[in-house]
């Protein structure tokens, strides 16, 4: 035996789980073989009285079950049989007959939380360390190791609803808060306090949990409060998810069942539903996300060895506007690093200052921050309107006005007023990089860094690599990203760079529709059916359509004829209805809130004055406008990988997750399907979906982007 | 060169302070503490300074928070900064932040730091108010009893004048009489004219105007963001370009309505701002590329009797600084002197060119010397700028330096006069 450790002390077995040469402890076929033994002898041994069960892990306590085991599943019975192997062994934990106290410190997650669950208490540490959750619905499974089942009974229903369906993690102090553990305590001494637990217990003590409140009395313990209360998780959930992620309804099911007909006939629902869910390509593909992200996480954003990143610890930041402030906000926020705004006067400066510093206002609001981690980070955030300070800085973000004379001359300045190892970036979406640094003494210390808009709420960044950035300047950049709680692409200075480069065709092939008189609700409709958080034509809307024509020009002059900008666009921006910023665009809007569609838009694009039916499929034209650019993009090494692409295609676009991204959809529709596709395309449509080379060949060589499955 | 046990040189780098405001205005959203952490957060960035090489810092308040009472420390506490920078606050009244600076001098002179932070803040527009004592004895008393009896007993005594608030006074506590009451006393008792004051208060207006208009005084002025909105402060709000001696002669004099001289014009006004200095032994400036305007050449403090004429301390401690220095005054080519009011001012420069108080006061045969007028407060003093109580040292110590390495001046004095009949004078020494 090596995963456990067993130690007796006055009738008190101490249980370590420590899973060798693991960084993290996880449930896995092995853990639960040994777990099942030991049980059996604690059972049998007469001196134990009581158990508690902890973790010889520094920072988890058991961060889950083991992934691996649940991908390489390849029917429903297998699935079906390990959960309910898994479901068996976690019953145990409360029929040994002794108490089992769970001492939690570190992560207690999924498989953990229902194996705690099962204990007859717990205590958690306060400590950052200690988050507690079931993340399993965004993997497209759902607890079943009884986590539908004990869950809502210790909590009920409603608590419980929305943890599972949002798969949160919470805090220890908000568990504790919310009664899944029974005591919060310091590190220190959590070992005491569990043994304390044990002995009460052992002789015969037990804890009475608080009882709730009246709107718990009303909707969670009575049928019919809680057919209420499923009522409406189903309506939200069907709202959110527009029926494409069906394991949230599955634990809704599961859970109602449960509490319907009880424990067992509960856990049999589990298994049930977790095997349907557990083979399912919408599992596969949210596994796959969750996989590649976190690659991504561990990826210092270079081929090779990587040269040690520099620590950015002060952040200079040029130009104080709506961007600058993001990035500055959220870069204290996250990464705590002192940040340094200038802008050409001092009320710009004073605006930038208070934008960022609404961030923090809004994390305090929220409770993500105290309020003395507040006013600490609160501190961070200078500016001024000359270079003061920028002397210090590790990193420079540049996010003037998008105007490659303007941005040149920043550039120059920062070379006179930065040290020389500090790293420039560019905010910029649409300036080649390299034009901006091309004049620099030192241009192998300039990149992109592409933020996207709101900065605090939008995933990712796109550090953007010239020929001749060096690749400490690329692993610092990365870094940084990072540590803002970015998810960070590494993309080449093309034009467009990753994210807009596949986004304009498809904006571009919205634009068309609407000339060809279709209605702006169906285009939107259609692509939210699909799976996007929006569609595209309230998306530009949000950009800022100045924004998009902008961008589509860059792409035209790089890129030629299937980058055609719509003329409707250029007409609106010339009116100066730029979108939701202006107050009006494709849409309509009053007090900050989107109305509905502005019909004059349609004589703007010379749209027929009848609504008119797309030539072709709408969804299929979008579509394949974007898979065909990404497939011609990643052909030129835009991005490093496939599973780049598909990433920053998810967490920058909103692409849906379920799809596993744009190459992974195409190796799923098929090379040669998808060229069969386009040429169709070409000919109802137009020249702009003559297939990217890339598919045709791969068509041929039967390839696909992504080598595993 | 100065003269030191051990021979080292205290430099000062530089310093920056927020712009001063009458107490009530733009500033009052801000506490002294927040005021302290704005200008000390855009020295480290002026000066582009690792707060890791911060060995020290002292602060100087005179009315501090409750919440809050280590001022220094809350500093020190920037996120700037390693959070093991020890800092202490120092109220020595109006010469608090001067206080500060000399005990970041003896430091870096004693060789126990290389790098020290002073300088000094108040906020007059959030100034604690105390329970009286009554309901203070009461509500400790609460909080301590035992039974539902011993509170209503307690409650039973409750009067309403109880909650009376007590504001803290601008009063010697050994004396009772308030500073403006003092300077009334002294324009008496020195033969201070109305005009004289009037004057003096003139100058310093115009003076602190053309040092604004010309950029002089706002070069040191850090702007401030004011929380709530509004346009960025970034100068001083008292400053008045456009009155004259006929718009001051209007006023009524405030502490003796029927013979008295000193008015709200002639006298300096309740004001919120802080202050930072950053000194540095001369070597280790060096060492970190870092090039001294000033040194510290020697500094003195003084009291005399509170009850006797309150603000005349700077004419003992003057002289024992210019000794320590082997300098006269002859030798200053500016003087920067704390202008709490025109009768003090005028008052001190009285005593500086008295023989009579040379004999009696110092037992020196000769005066202390004249003051030239043209080199006195060049760019406006306390009466215009304002007076922030911790904060005025630190104004005096950047205004000087910077300005005497404008003009190339070899030395300049400070002279501040301070609450409980206290002086404070400092002699500066541009670095070469």
């Amino acid at each position: 035996m090596s995963i456990f450790t067993t130690e007796i002390a006055d009738g008190i077995a101490r249980v370590v789980l420590d899973l060798p040469g693991e960084p993290v402890n996880k449930i896995s076929r092995a853990v639960r073989d040994e777990l099942d033994q030991l049980l059996t002898r604690l059972q049998g041994d007469s001196t134990v009285r009581a158990v508690i069960l902890a973790s010889g892990k520094p920072d988890t306590f058991i961060a889950g079950a083991d992934i691996d085991e649940f991908t390489a599943l390849t029917s429903r019975d297998q699935a079906r049989e390990l959960v309910q192997t898994g479901q068996a062994l976690i019953n145990r934990l409360g029929a040994i007959g002794k108490p089992v106290v769970a001492a939690i410190h570190g992560a207690c997650l999924g498989g953990g939380l229902e194996a705690v669950l099962a204990c007859a208490y717990r205590i958690a540490t306060d400590d950052p360390k200690t988050k507690i959750g079931f993340p399993e619905v965004q993997l497209g499974i759902i607890p079943a190791a009884g986590g539908c089942q004990r869950l809502p009974r210790l909590i009920g229903a409603r608590a419980a609803l929305d943890i599972i369906l949002q798969a949160k993690t919470l805090p220890a102090a908000r568990a504790f808060r919310a009664g899944i553990v029974d005591e919060l305590v310091h590190p220190a001494i959590l070992d005491r306090v569990a043994r304390d637990a044990a002995k009460r217990l052992a002789d015969g003590w037990r804890p009475t949990r608080k009882r709730a409140g009246i709107a718990a009395f009303l909707l969670d313990n009575n049928a019919l409060g809680r057919a209420v209360v499923f009522r409406t998780a189903r309506k939200t959930v069907a709202k959110k998810t527009g029926g494409n992620y069906p394991a949230p309804v599955a634990a809704i099911r599961a859970i109602e069942h449960g509490l319907k007909h009880g424990l067992r006939a509960g856990l049999d629902m589990e298994a049930a539903l977790f095997a349907d869910l557990a083979v399912s390509e919408v599992s596969r593909e949210l596994v796959g996300i969750f996989f590649a992200s976190t690659a991504l996480k561990k990826d210092p954003g270079v081929a090779g060895e990587a040269p040690p990143a520099h620590e950015v610890s002060r952040l200079g930041i040029v130009g104080a506007g709506f961007m600058g402030a993001g990035i500055g906000g959220t870069a204290v926020a996250h990464a705590h690093v002192d940040v340094r705004f200038r802008d050409a006067d001092l009320p710009h400066v004073g605006n930038g200052l208070r934008a960022a510093q609404k961030i923090l206002d809004d994390r305090r609001k929220r409770r993500r921050i105290t309020k003395y981690e507040h006013q600490r980070l609160s501190a961070l955030l200078t500016g001024g309107v000359d270079w003061a300070g920028f002397g210090r800085a590790d990193l420079v973000v540049e996010a003037v006005f998008e105007d490659l004379d303007v941005k040149r001359d920043v550039f120059r300045q920062l070379e006179a007023h930065t040290r020389p190892e500090t790293i420039l970036a560019s905010n910029t979406s649409t300036i080649p990089i390299g034009k901006i640094g091309e004049a620099l003494e030192r241009p192998e210390r300039v990149l992109g860094m592409h933020f996207f808009s709101p900065v605090e709420k939008m995933p990712l960044l796109e550090v953007i690599v010239t020929e001749r950035t060096a690749p400490w300047a690329t692993v610092s950049a990365v870094a940084f990203g990072k540590r803002m709680g970015k998810t960070v692409v590494v993309v080449r200075d093309r034009p467009g760079f990753w994210v807009n480069r596949i986004l304009a065709p498809y904006l571009g092939e919205a634009g068309r529709l609407v000339t060809e008189g279709v209605k702006i609700e169906t285009i939107d409709a259609a692509m939210k059916h699909w799976g996007f958080p929006v569609g595209p034509i309230a998306l530009m809307d949000e950009v800022g359509l100045d924004v998009g024509v902008k961008a589509s020009k860059v792409l035209h002059d790089a890129f030629g004829d299937r980058f055609e900008p719509v003329g409707g666009l250029s007409k609106m921006v010339a009116e100066g209805r730029l979108g939701r910023k202006s107050g009006r665009g494709f849409y309509r809007y009053a007090g900050g809130k989107k109305q509905g569609v502005d019909e004059s838009v349609y004589k703007i694009f010379g749209a027929p004055a009848e609504s008119a039916k797309p030539i072709g499929d709408a969804t299929t034209r979008l579509i394949f406008a974007m898979l065909n650019e990404a497939a011609r993009a990643l052909d030129e090494g835009v991005v490093r990988s496939a599973r780049d692409g598909d990433i920053a295609a998810v967490f920058g676009i909103g692409f849906p997750p379920f799809r596993g991204g744009p190459l992974r959809l195409l190796d799923a529709i098929g090379a040669a399907e998808a060229v069969a596709t386009l040429e169709q395309l070409t000919r109802d449509v137009g020249p702009r979906f003559t297939p990217a080379p890339v598919l045709v060949q791969m068509a041929k060589d039967n390839r696909r982007f992504h080598t595993s499955t | 060169m100065s003269v030191s046990g051990n021979g080292r040189r205290v430099a000062v780098i530089g310093g920056c302070r927020t712009p001063f405001c009458k107490a009530g205005t733009v500033l009052k959203d801000l506490t002294a503490v927040a005021l302290a952490r704005h200008a000390t957060n855009e020295l480290v960035h002026r000066y582009e300074l690792d707060g890791g090489v911060v060995d020290e810092m002292y602060f100087g308040q005179v009315v501090p928070s409750l919440l809050a009472p280590n001022l220094a420390r809350e500093v020190s506490l920037l996120p700037q900064f390693p959070r093991t920078i020890p800092a202490a606050s120092v109220n020595r009244a109006c010469a608090s932040a001067n206080t500060a600076i000399v005990l970041g001098h003896d430091q870096i002179r004693l060789g126990n730091a290389d790098v020290v932070i002073a300088g000094g803040a108040e906020s007059l527009s959030d100034i604690p108010l105390l329970h009286s004592r009554r309901m203070s004895e009461m509500l400790v008393g609460l909080s301590k009893a035992r039974s539902l009896g011993e509170r209503l007993k307690l409650l039973a005594g409750f009067r309403l004048r109880d909650l009376t608030p007590v504001a803290p006074a601008i009063a010697e506590p050994s004396t009772g009489e308030s500073m403006g009451q003092s300077a009334e006393k002294m324009a008496k008792m020195n033969g201070i004219t109305r005009e004289a004051q009037d004057e003096v208060a003139l100058a310093s207006h115009q003076r602190a105007h053309a040092g604004t208009a010309d950029g002089r005084l706002t070069a040191e002025i850090v702007p401030i963001f004011p929380p709530g909105g509004g346009a960025p402060v970034t100068s001083d709000n008292g400053i008045r370009a456009d009155t004259s001696l006929e718009q001051m002669a209007r006023l009524k004099p405030v502490f003796d309505r029927k013979y008295g001289t000193v008015t709200a014009a002639n006298s300096s006004p309740l004001t919120d701002g802080a202050s930072a200095v950053l000194l540095m032994h001369d070597a280790k400036a060096r060492a970190l590329g870092y090039e001294p305007i000033v040194y510290v050449r020697s500094y003195a403090v003084a009291a005399v009797d509170p009850g006797w004429q309150l603000l005349m301390g700077p004419a003992i401690a003057v002289p024992k600084a210019l000794e320590r220095a082997g300098l006269t005054l002859k030798d200053m080519g500016l003087i920067e002197m704390h202008e709490a009011f025109a009768a003090q001012v005028l008052s001190n420069i009285q005593a500086f060119e008295s023989k009579q108080w040379a004999e009696e006061r110092l037992g020196r045969s000769e005066p202390i010397g004249e003051v030239n007028r043209d080199i006195l407060n060049v760019m406006g003093g306390s009466i215009a700028i304002g007076h922030p109580f911790g904060a005025t040292g630190g104004r005096l110590t950047i205004t000087l330096a910077n300005e005497m390495r404008r003009r190339g001046v070899q030395f300049g004095l400070i002279s501040v006069c301070a609450q409980g009949g206290m002086g404070f004078a400092m002699v500066l020494e541009l670095a070469a």
